[in-house]
């Protein structure tokens, strides 16, 4: 049973949102490339920093939620991440299985609301 | 037209606070899993300056203790809260 991790990671906010995405998309690509399941995806957008990094206050914040097949994968990943200079903070976290139960009825909590907002919207 | 048997009369009754029973809030409401990314949650753990509240006054066991300060810890790395604040309050 592979374990399930989730990264968390914080880009400078002096991009544009094209530059924001194609990052995204540059790191997730590699996931997949490197045969990774991604379980749930998740963009907190533009949010304030508690304290500035590297001279910026604010920062777009992303999450990805996923299963690699072996650890390799987790470390060439974090080596990118390192690498590219866009990404000011990342943190993985291998969830436990507290972790994922929260998670999963985080989620379905959460479509529940959306569905019933739609029933009385 | 006082009783004047006790000379010394406080202004206020002096409230000694009874000794409030102070009990895990995790294990009573049986949490299992702390979240780091949930900000608003922890700051409820961290003092005005941003410092973890000790066991002795939030009153939680050793293990949820624990896992508080992990997520404390890790909210901080990924700036979500602050190493040290002001009146975060």
């Amino acid at each position: 049973m592979t374990n399930r991790y989730e990264t968390v990671f914080i880009m400078t906010p002096v991009l544009s949102d094209e530059q924001m995405k194609e990052t995204v998309q540059k790191h997730k690509k590699f996931m997949e490339d490197a045969g990774v399941k991604i379980f749930h995806e998740e963009s907190w957008g533009l949010r304030k920093l508690a304290y500035p990094i590297q001279k910026k206050s604010t920062g777009f914040y992303y999450l990805i939620e996923f299963e690699p097949e072996n650890s390799q994968v987790i470390k060439d990943m974090e080596l990118n991440l390192k690498r590219d200079e866009r990404i000011i903070r990342f943190l993985t976290v291998r969830m436990d299985k507290h972790a994922v139960i929260f998670n999963e009825n985080k989620r379905a909590k959460k479509k529940k609301q959306a569905a019933q907002n739609q029933a009385n919207a | 037209m006082a009783q004047g048997n006790s000379d010394v009369r406080y202004l206020t009754p002096i409230n000694i606070d009874t000794k409030k029973k102070k009990y895990c809030w995790f294990k009573k409401n049986r949490i299992r899993y702390i979240d780091y990314k949930d900000a608003n949650f922890l700051i409820k753990f961290v003092n005005e300056q941003g410092k973890i509240l000790p066991r002795r006054i939030t009153g939680t066991s050793l293990k949820y203790q624990r896992k508080i300060a992990q997520a404390v810890k890790r909210a901080r790395h990924i700036a979500l809260m602050p190493y040290v604040g002001d009146m975060l309050k």
